[in-house]
């Protein structure tokens, strides 16, 4: 086969692929951008050009600010403790433990279930007065709390579905990188006499440091990516205390239609995403050693 | 000793960790006066099945989510197959801009841009349609990447064997590259199955009529309008909806596991 020839079909069998990418990932990224200098269209007066209109009108608004807060918060709350758990969980099953089928089956089940019907079922747990949880909490004689409906327990309320939905997704990942260790580096480690915990910091957590990286870049994309449960559960309230980046997007953008402002809030979410892409590339991954 | 209390922490959390679902059958399984009182003689029904099966168009729900996922799965197939073949296996000009460009979609999701996208659709003409819901995701950055990682593992051999015989580039593809990459295949249909099945912030925002709707978004639209606040109903519901996920997960636990693993690791 000549040159030109291999170079053409190359090409052809990338087409399609290169289309619908460029029409559903990079002209939506470009668009967002055009559309966030410009003003909503109405029926009567097409969308005029605004500078940064959308921009300063995004400084003010204290519901941006407080979903990039809450959003930062939420981010904070479930990352590490649903990657610490789900190292946990690998290393709990891939130990010699009794009823490991049990525990797999058990930490991984959440991650095939829809978010949207795990959600419903959570909001049971927390529904005031009959709910499971203050069932639990009336037992000791503590007084009733509307968890979903207080701004200081509802973000952590939706946390703690978080994490119960995704540990077991990242446990997967570290049980595939625990499995590749070779047992030797164990083996030479307890003739050196060092016990589990040192064990533990100076081989299998500096070994699994590439699965910790690629579990945490996928962890804040899903912190800035996953608002299904808002959408159940609390609609961003109360008080925009559960308003997420994305979800105030979808409020914006499908309830208020003002898509040029939620396109200028797209603008930010995706210069967070691009900075995590930087992060990882070019920062973490050269400082991280490969096996 | 340390064994012994490790054993009972993980089986704490794992009981924990199982108890909304357990929860959700005990309440689905039983009258509704029971889905807060848990006492062992309690009456089984299915009652709340039927009720919840009747009170909206679940059948529909459920073609619409499998059309969904088929069609998704089937352009992804085909269109990661032939863009990782060129990858892995061909020279042209802007190769390497060209991965880089598709690597973007792991980052900036379809996910995210909702606004734009939903522009395009309505442009399109196409809102409200099953095509709408999968167009977006057609093309796998992800796939295409995990693809390419095991083409590139084939031995050229083969590959010049097929074409000293005489085959043309997708024979040689079809007949030495796609056989070879079945594992790889099975764990990405795994995980993509599952994630459109799934999925529900795009197709709430692109469908508005029951013709269309997936189940989770049929779900949705079901426990918070037309049916207040019964929750064995509900909770009968939510488990109709994932049933076909989790009777396979129980059924192929292995396979499942071991293709997320497949799938994560590169």
């Amino acid at each position: 086969m000549n040159r030109t020839a291999a170079q053409v079909h190359g090409w052809l069998l990338l087409l399609p692929t290169a289309v619908l990418l460029a029409a559903f990932t990079h002209y939506p990224a470009g668009a967002t951008l055009w559309h966030s200098f410009f003003s909503t269209p109405k029926p009567n007066r097409p969308a005029v050009f605004s500078g940064l209109d959308n921009y300063r009108a995004m400084a003010e608004d204290p519901v941006f600010w407080q979903s990039l807060a809450n959003n930062l918060w939420f981010a904070l709350g479930t990352i590490p403790v649903s990657i610490a758990l789900a190292l946990l969980m690998a290393i709990w099953i891939n130990g010699r433990l009794r009823g490991r089928a049990f525990l797999r089956l058990a930490f991984f089940t959440p991650t095939v279930l829809p978010m949207i019907a795990v959600a419903n079922i959570w909001l049971f747990f927390y529904t005031p007065q009959y709910g499971l949880l203050e069932q639990l909490t009336g037992l000791f004689g503590l007084p009733n709390h509307n968890w979903l409906g207080s701004n200081e327990t509802a973000l952590g309320c939706l946390i703690v579905v978080t994490v119960w939905k995704e540990a077991g997704f990242f446990m997967i990942f570290y049980l595939a990188a625990l499995q590749a260790v070779s047992p030797n580096l164990y083996e030479a480690a307890r003739i050196e006499g060092a016990g589990p915990w040192t064990i533990f910091r100076r081989i299998t957590f500096p070994l699994l440091m590439p699965t910790t990286l690629f579990v945490l870049v996928n962890a804040v994309i899903n912190s800035f990516r996953l608002v299904d449960h808002i959408v159940v559960m609390t609609r961003g309230g109360p008080d925009n205390a559960t308003s997420l980046l994305l979800y105030y997007i979808y409020d914006v953008g499908f309830k208020f239609w003002d898509s040029a402002y939620a396109a200028a809030l797209t603008m930010v979410l995706l210069v967070i995403l691009g900075a995590t892409a930087v992060l990882q590339f070019g920062f973490l991954e050269k400082r991280i050693h490969y096996r | 000793m340390t064994r012994t209390l490790e054993t009972a922490g993980a089986w704490l959390l794992a009981v924990l960790w199982i108890l909304p679902l357990a929860y959700a059958l005990w309440a689905a399984f039983h009258p509704a006066e029971f889905s807060a009182r848990f006492v062992l003689t309690a009456p089984l029904t299915f009652a709340n099945f039927e009720t919840a099966w009747n009170a909206a168009p679940f059948a529909r729900y459920f073609l619409n989510t499998i059309m969904l996922v088929t069609l998704i799965l089937a352009a992804q197939l085909v269109l990661c197959t032939l863009a990782a073949y060129a990858f892995a296996r061909y020279e042209f000009p802007g190769r390497d801009i060209a991965f880089a460009l598709v690597l973007v979609q792991l980052m900036v999701m379809p996910d995210v841009l909702i606004v734009e996208n939903y522009r395009t659709m309505s442009q399109l003409g196409i809102l409200d349609s099953t095509l709408a819901i999968g167009l977006p995701y057609m093309a796998s950055a992800f796939g295409v990447f995990l693809l390419r990682q095991t083409f590139k593992s084939v031995p050229k051999e083969l590959d010049d064997a097929a074409r000293v015989e005489g085959a043309g580039p997708l024979q040689v593809l079809w007949k030495v590259y796609v056989p070879l990459a079945k594992p790889v295949y099975i764990a990405y249909a795994l995980v993509s199955v599952s994630y459109h099945w799934n999925n529900f912030l795009w197709p709430i925002i692109v469908t508005n009529t029951v013709n269309s709707r997936p189940l989770t978004v049929g779900l949705q639209v079901f426990a918070s309008t037309d049916q207040g606040i019964d929750w064995s109903i509900i909770c009968a519901a939510t488990l109709m909806t994932s049933a076909p996920l989790l009777v396979a997960f129980l059924l192929f636990q292995r396979q499942f596991v071991q293709s997320f693993m497949r799938a994560g690791i590169r």
